[in-house]
């Protein structure tokens, strides 16, 4: 087998350079918001004493949740290697992913330092540590990812070191569900509120991480459809539609073991109520935005089959991937607005089975608006993570490349 | 050099001797420490655990429609929202409010005020990412301003919805509650005035009515009126069931 080669990216198209224009816009849009809302204070975003968190970390939490989970290709390639999935294709394209890990992760992290009250403060979380905090845990659980995926890459791309892509894939592997375990930590400790308070938010933040990393790096592939012609992205396509298909159960049975288990406990039975169908946008983002869009219309995408027509064609099939995965970003980004802003809405039960109201919004659902600037700071991060990775990927080889193209070569 | 040896049964005697005849020295030189606190309660002097502060909340006694301890509050710790009034109150910071509650099942109404519970074990203290969210020895729960990052984790753990966060900038505050744009803040029990040897303004307010609902004091201290009454009255906490161990108990709920 001839040994993989890797190239940059050459591309210098008006394409690439408006692409890059566009990022940066979006990247300096995304820090005057972040500006506004630090001079300003935080009555300019539609977050309040009642939602806490706003639409910007449902940005920030898809793309930490994502980083992780688009480190599936590599992790396949390295750590999975003696079993079916062994191929070439996975290697292929395991740079690509090791990347896309670490820049998602900037991204996420960027959001959420600038959304902080004090975010000139950085360098307190940095030094101050209160060990039983699932945050503090949270800040090394980053930086241990990125300071890993960057040995990872450098296993990669040292030929010398290949014999050590194993090991550090492993680590890499262990170290990414340790991430998003600890993300998921962070509803699901949360003992006062009824929306949270749940272990099952550790496995439901795993499952998420690889659905939507798997879509995430699919549509990435997609978009380098016209720079990039090699066989093993369509091997890599072919492969990851069954992949996500599995991810996409995963995920949809434990949401409805969740629901289950609140809808069995009395005590939850209004929240329940609330989530799932009088609670207006949450429930309409429940079943549209994650059950409809984001599961059973890409389950059918993936693995629907006439029996008239019989076998698709490969093209077909990859167009309904590339579809597929971006319902199932669509979706996953619904499915964190209900969890983060639906949980938050919802009042807390201070006195369970009685009515309570207060000056302080006591026993209302809570009412939120996303503001421009939170939209803003979010897109913001997501363009960082786009601009740092196609910065990246002109200076380093990180794109695979058949013989008989010409291009730099590793 | 001593001639004779001891025995191991004499030595431990006389240990058992000694710490008998010393063990209530100590236990009456803690008193004196734990009295002289809260009498002379000295700005200097660091808190330590023989005392530990808390509140009775006789829910009998609060009067229909009396705001009399949100209203002190509010001018204590200089919460005026934007502007000087409450244009905001959606992102205004409340460190006490008062609940209506009707009972759904039996039309059983009363209202009662809500603030930090001042947990022994805080949940807001368990999440900060920092350690800004503490707790004092003496169990008052505060906030470092100068170590709070503004994340807000620990108003998404409060089971008491007790935290505010400062949305904006602030004009004339008041010099003995230090606020600031970005962090996270809460009822303190208005320690400034404790650490004098005074009462929080919320109980004091409620007294000068003659109300008398709210009543403060060393729940470590047998003798006080809080510890009295707390252990002659059926109090509760509010979300018992998290096992919190809150500072704030109420009777007649």
């Amino acid at each position: 087998m001839a040994r993989l080669r890797h190239t940059t990216f050459s591309g210098n198209s008006r394409g690439y350079r408006v692409l890059l224009v566009a990022l940066g816009a979006l990247v300096v849009n995304g820090l005057l918001s972040a500006r506004q809302m630090d001079q300003a204070g935080h009555w300019v975003t539609g977050m309040s004493n009642q939602v806490v968190w706003g639409v910007a970390h449902v940005f920030a939490i898809f793309l930490i949740v994502t980083a992780s989970g688009v480190l599936n290709i590599a992790s396949i390639s390295s750590v999975f290697e003696r079993d079916v999935y062994k191929s070439e294709a996975y290697t292929a394209w395991a740079r690509l992913s090791g990347l896309l890990a670490i820049t998602l992760l900037l991204g996420g992290l960027l959001i959420l330092v600038l959304d902080l009250g004090r975010p000139d403060r950085l360098i307190v979380a940095m030094t101050h540590y209160n060990f039983k905090s699932i945050f503090a845990w949270n800040v090394f659980l980053y930086t241990g990812f990125v300071l890993i995926v960057v040995v990872y890459l450098w296993m990669m791309f040292e030929q010398r070191m290949n014999r050590f892509v194993r090991s550090a894939g492993i680590a890499a592997f262990a170290w990414r569900i340790l991430l998003t375990t600890g993300t998921g930590a962070i509803f699901g400790f949360l003992v006062a509120r009824q929306a949270y308070d749940m272990a099952m938010m550790v496995p439901l933040f795993i499952a998420m991480s690889l659905s939507f990393g798997s879509a995430f790096f699919v549509l990435i592939l997609a978009s380098l459809h016209q720079h990039v012609h090699t066989k093993q992205k369509v091997e890599l396509l072919t492969r990851l539609r069954m992949l996500l298909g599995n991810f996409i159960i995963a995920v949809l049975f434990i949401t409805v073991i969740d629901h289950l288990a609140k809808l069995y406990a009395a005590g939850l039975h209004d929240f329940e109520r609330f989530i799932l169908m009088d609670g207006g946008i949450y429930p309409a983002m429940f079943w549209f935005g994650q059950v409809l869009i984001g599961s059973v219309v890409p389950l059918l995408l993936l693995f629907w089959r006439s029996k008239i027509s019989g076998n698709i064609s490969m093209e077909i099939s990859i167009r309904r991937l590339v579809i597929a995965s971006g319902m199932v970003i669509a979706g996953g980004f619904a499915q964190l607005y209900v969890i983060i802003i639906g949980g938050q809405a919802y009042p807390l039960a201070l006195f369970p089975g009685m009515e309570v109201s207060s000056s302080f919004f006591d026993g209302e659902i809570a009412s939120y608006t996303p503001s421009f600037h939170e939209f803003a700071l979010g897109f913001g991060g997501i363009a960082l993570a786009l601009l740092i990775t196609i910065l990246v990927l002109r200076v380093l080889p990180f794109l695979p490349q058949e013989d008989q193209l010409s291009g730099k070569q590793t | 050099m001593i001639g004779k040896k001891l025995s191991r049964r004499e030595v431990l005697t006389a240990a058992g001797a000694a710490l008998l005849t010393l063990a209530p020295g100590v236990k009456l030189v803690d008193l004196a420490v734990a009295a002289s606190k809260t009498a002379n309660a000295s700005k200097d002097e660091a808190t330590d655990n023989l005392v530990r502060w808390g509140m009775l909340v006789d829910v009998n006694k609060c009067a229909d429609g009396c705001t009399d301890c949100v209203d002190a509050c509010n001018d204590e710790h200089g919460l005026r929202g934007q502007n000087n009034h409450n244009s905001r109150p959606e992102t205004d910071a409340q460190y006490i409010r008062v609940l209506d509650i009707k009972d759904k099942t039996t039309g059983k109404q009363y209202s009662l005020p809500m603030m930090c519970q001042h947990c022994e074990t805080a949940p807001c203290v368990d999440v900060c990412p920092t350690g800004a969210s503490f707790r004092r020895e003496d169990g008052i729960v505060l906030v470092d301003k100068h170590t709070c990052i503004g994340c807000r984790y620990c108003m998404l753990a409060c089971p008491y919805k007790a935290r505010s966060f400062v949305h904006e900038n602030l004009t004339d505050q008041v010099p003995t509650t230090p606020r600031g744009k970005g962090t996270v803040e809460s009822c303190n029990f208005c320690v400034h005035r404790v650490d004098r040897g005074e009462q929080p303004a919320c109980v004091e307010a409620c007294g000068k009515l003659g109300h008398q609902a709210l009543l403060f004091g060393d729940m470590n201290d047998p003798d006080s009126e809080l510890s009295r009454q707390l252990r002659e009255k059926s109090t509760t906490q509010v979300r018992d069931d998290l096992n919190l161990n809150t500072g704030v108990r109420y009777y007649g709920i």
